[in-house]
């Protein structure tokens, strides 16, 4: 058992990990002004879905251009919970949602069942992603669905489940989505130590999802995961079952992006189809380009590089943010393959990637 | 539809005065002067006294009247304005001072439309008895309706009684009298109407405790009208359906053929491929802006300058975009994503910058606006019907450049194999370049389509990227027939499940198709056969 643990990280690693989640998860909440906790629990579960998707595509060589979905579903089951906590106290003063009142709605939809239940809402939030990402996975790679066709299939998928949930009939608040939540577990979400709680939370996740990950890429299961990615028909040759071992990352990289979205929610307070947009998945994926696919510490370090960056943009010049995204794409793609991360680790090893 | 209907009948009315030859001669013109006072009620007593006269001008005076195109000077002499901007006096004299056009207030209106419905039913022309019967039939009033009546035992025309024995139909179907509501039944039946289904529903359903068409026999005549006329309907819709879905289809094709190429030969897929539907449109504005800045003649033909600009344009930024980037990916198809996506972004913010980030609206021509009218109620854009033309042409141009030329057999060679092409001293990359700019430049010809369609916004290529990837997919990579078919295929099926289950959910709908499709033919529909299958 022991040594399993230090095989993920060496006696200074568990030190520093120990160190940076009591930093940040404890002081840092105390001493920075609230916005800024807000703005950094956000990138928390950006770093999570980062992590998420550098588990299938710098460790499996599958590209996802539609893990926003899992994270939006995930979101989307917590709004669903924080909604029903509202009770009766919305614009309406119904039973229901506000917006099922809006819509005419007399009774709630069979799906909303349960959701007025924290856990069941908590365990939805990372079994509905999980799920929909099984079922896809198994037909995707069962088919033996690779590379660029496997992108755009994702890239369709997510674009597919944007257009449902905009539809007001689907039953999620179409355009507008889940918003005006009031309180979670009996806390209100204005207080300012709910918010310092949740950022907190989000830092305790995103240290324990890189655990997991870590403990996944340092078992053999993640041996075999890297064979896949580096060469699929020899490993399959050699008696593995690449389909099993894809199929494992991919399910519990999109549970992952469940329990980010989850934690994003109640902190930004809203949640709509457009976080399903093709072009934030995208972004996911060069967050990991930017800090290094592959390494699991570089694309956590790129969510929060790459993010910051959109945050100071967006806000100082908006025009050039759209041009600095697209020149960081051509620029990491053609100069570093390897991304931050690459870098540190000195000159490139011969490798086969991208296949 | 009115107006289009509306367009027909003064069509017709020129093509009838053509056919007369007599154009506003002298000797039989009736007295227009009254047309010319500034007082309404005059003006009015002019009309009445105009649709009197026995004169064959008579219809042609009033309706240009109903147009706008009567005006009168400060003498208040009184010209008509010929399309052409020309002034043909109609009492005699040249204008005095600058013309005004003669406005009519309700009463005036409303007189003028009756006088001309009396006279045009009751003209010489069958042309134009027809046109003003249907023009009447699309909503009649009772007044005119009891002059249709007087008219239609006479009438000759099967036609015109048809769209005579409709308006009276619409009036009576409420009547009093059985035996005219029987009539209005089967008036129906015998039309080609299909705008009485709310008004049919109502009168074979039930009132508040007994049934609104009291008599039986007449009840079961309205609901086999009913019938009738939802039949119609479904027919009238399925084949819209399908033209609508060719065209779309067509739309498709034209985004989906260069990444086709591009795809086929190079394993990679450029995410900024919809970018250059976007540059080609925006080009297509660019284009017209400049001409309408030389002259209005000019600006009617500038789709022909807009093609080749628009080529050239997408042509050159897929040479950069080759040179400068893809290139240096070889063989990492899933970088060349990410870096042609970043390309992509880049390019729909310069377009931003440069030209706004509204929408923009390229006017078609005047020789593509208007429609075709294929059944009642069924009136085909022109600007479709060129599109679809225009992509038969484009599909035709890459055929003949694929199979016909040398470049094209080298483009086909390295496609089938790489290696051994280059090794029987083929420029691989100079072809790569070549057909890199080609596809580019195809998609600009789809931006130029594109731009007659519909308005011109910097997301133009977004929207359009992932169903042009759906083509490309669904027909096979590299596999110009497979996707020609998988377009119309994908456009016809998008039209036909929209009015079933809503635009969305059709278009969910074919995605899930799609992805259980791969499942099954991870080829495509018309898979690769030999070594290049192997490869894919």
């Amino acid at each position: 058992m022991k040594s399993r643990l230090l095989e993920i990280h060496g006696p200074r690693g568990w030190a520093i990990w120990g160190a940076l989640m009591i930093i940040f998860a404890f002081i840092v909440p105390s001493l920075v002004p609230e916005q800024y906790a807000l703005i950094l629990g956000k990138y928390c579960c950006f770093a999570m879905v980062a992590l998420a998707v550098d588990l299938v595509w710098g460790f499996a060589g599958i590209l996802s251009l539609g893990h926003c979905l899992f994270f939006a579903l995930g979101g989307y089951a917590m709004g669903m919970y924080l909604l029903r906590s509202v009770g009766t106290s919305g614009v309406y003063r119904s039973e229901l949602p506000d917006f099922m009142v809006f819509l005419d709605w007399k009774e709630l939809p069979w799906f909303w069942r349960g959701f007025d239940n924290f856990w069941f809402a908590l365990s939805m939030a990372v079994l509905v992603p999980g799920f929909v990402g099984f079922v896809f996975g198994y037909f995707a790679f069962r088919s033996r669905i690779k590379g660029v066709y496997f992108s755009i299939i994702t890239q369709a998928l997510t674009y597919a489940a944007m257009l449902l949930f905009f539809r007001n009939e689907t039953g999620f608040g179409g355009n507008n989505g889940l918003t005006d939540f009031k309180t979670m577990y009996g806390y209100s979400l204005r207080d300012p130590s709910t918010k310092a709680f949740l950022f907190s939370l989000s830092v305790i996740a995103l240290g324990l999802a890189y655990l997991s990950c870590r403990f996944l890429v340092t078992s053999k299961y993640g041996a075999v995961l890297r064979a896949v990615r580096d060469d699929e028909p020899k490993t399959r040759f050699t008696g593995y079952n690449t389909l099993n071992y894809k199929w494992f990352a991919w399910t519990f990289s999109t549970m992952l992006c469940g329990i980010a979205g989850a934690l994003y929610v109640p902190q930004v307070g809203i949640i709509n189809p457009s976080e399903m947009q093709p072009s934030n998945s995208i972004e996911a994926v060069i967050w990991v380009a930017t800090g290094g696919r592959g390494t699991l510490l570089g694309p956590i370090l790129g969510a929060f590089l790459v993010s910051g960056s959109k945050s100071v943009l967006t806000a100082a010049v908006p025009d050039l943010w759209l041009f600095f995204l697209g020149a960081l794409f051509v620029v990491v793609t053609l100069l570093l393959p390897r991304g931050i991360a690459g870098l540190a680790q000195g000159p490139l090893r011969k490798k086969a990637h991208g296949h | 539809m009115k107006l289009v209907t509306f367009r027909l009948f003064l069509l017709l009315l020129i093509a009838a005065s053509a056919l007369t030859g007599s154009a506003f001669a002298d000797e039989a013109r009736p007295d227009v002067s009254g047309l010319g006072s500034e007082d309404l009620a005059e003006v009015t007593r002019a009309i009445v006294s105009i649709g009197k006269s026995s004169s064959p001008e008579a219809i042609e005076i009033l309706s240009a009247l109903e147009a706008g195109q009567i005006e009168r000077d400060s003498a208040r002499r009184v010209f008509l304005r010929k399309e052409s901007g020309e002034l043909v006096p109609l009492t005699g004299g040249s204008p005095e001072g600058t013309t005004k056009k003669v406005t009519l207030n309700n009463v005036a209106r409303r007189t003028l439309g009756e006088t001309l419905a009396r006279l045009s039913l009751t003209a010489s022309d069958v042309n134009v008895r027809r046109a003003a019967a249907e023009r009447l039939a699309d909503q009649p009033d009772p007044e005119t309706v009891e002059f249709i009546r007087s008219l239609v035992e006479a009438e000759k025309d099967a036609k015109t009684k048809g769209f005579m024995d409709l308006a009276i139909a619409k009036v009576d179907l409420r009547s009093p009298d059985r035996a005219r509501r029987l009539a209005a039944a089967k008036a129906i039946i015998a039309s080609e109407d299909i705008s009485l289904v709310a008004e049919l529903k109502a009168i074979v359903g039930k009132g508040p405790n007994s049934y609104i068409e009291p008599d039986p026999e007449v009840r079961r005549e309205f609901s086999r009208a009913l019938s009738t006329v939802e039949r119609r309907i479904v027919k009238i819709n399925a084949i819209s359906n399908t033209i609508y879905g060719l065209s779309l289809g067509s739309v498709l094709l034209l985004a989906a053929l260069g990444l086709a190429i591009t795809f086929g030969l190079m394993r990679v897929i450029n995410m900024a491929h919809g970018e250059m539907l976007m540059l080609g449109a925006y080009a297509t504005f660019f284009v017209r802006e400049r001409l309408v800045a030389i002259g209005p003649e000019i600006t009617e033909w500038y789709l022909l300058f807009a093609i080749p600009f628009a080529f050239a344009v997408t042509f050159g930024a897929g040479v950069l975009l080759e040179r400068l980037v893809i290139r240096h990916l070889y063989g990492r198809p899933l970088e060349t994503l990410l870096a042609t996506w970043g390309l992509s972004l880049i390019l729909i913010q310069a377009v931003r910058l440069v030209f706004g980030a509204q929408n923009v609206a390229v006017a078609n021509p005047e020789w593509l606006s208007g429609g075709f009218e294929l059944m009642p109620a069924l009136v085909v854009p022109y600007s479709r019907i060129a599109v679809l033309l225009f992509t038969a042409i484009v599909v035709l141009f890459v055929a003949y450049i694929l199979r016909g030329t040398s470049i094209g057999l080298r483009v086909r060679s390295v496609t089938q194999n790489r290696e051994t092409a280059a090794a029987l001293g083929i420029p691989t990359r100079r072809v790569d370049t070549l057909t890199f700019g080609l596809g580019s430049g195809l998609a600009g010809l789809g931006g130029v389509a594109l731009s007659q369609l519909g308005n011109v916004g910097p997301e133009l290529g977004q929207q359009h990227i992932i169903d042009s990837f759906v083509v490309v997919v669904l027909g096979g990579v590299g596999n110009i027939l497979g996707t020609v078919i998988a377009g119309f295929g994908l456009g016809i099926a998008n039209k036909l499940l929209e009015p079933s289950v809503g635009a969305v959910l059709g278009k969910i709908f074919l995605l899930v198709i799609l992805i259980l499709f791969i499942q099954i033919r991870p080829q495509g529909l018309f898979a690769q056969k030999g070594r290049a299958a192997e490869s894919a």
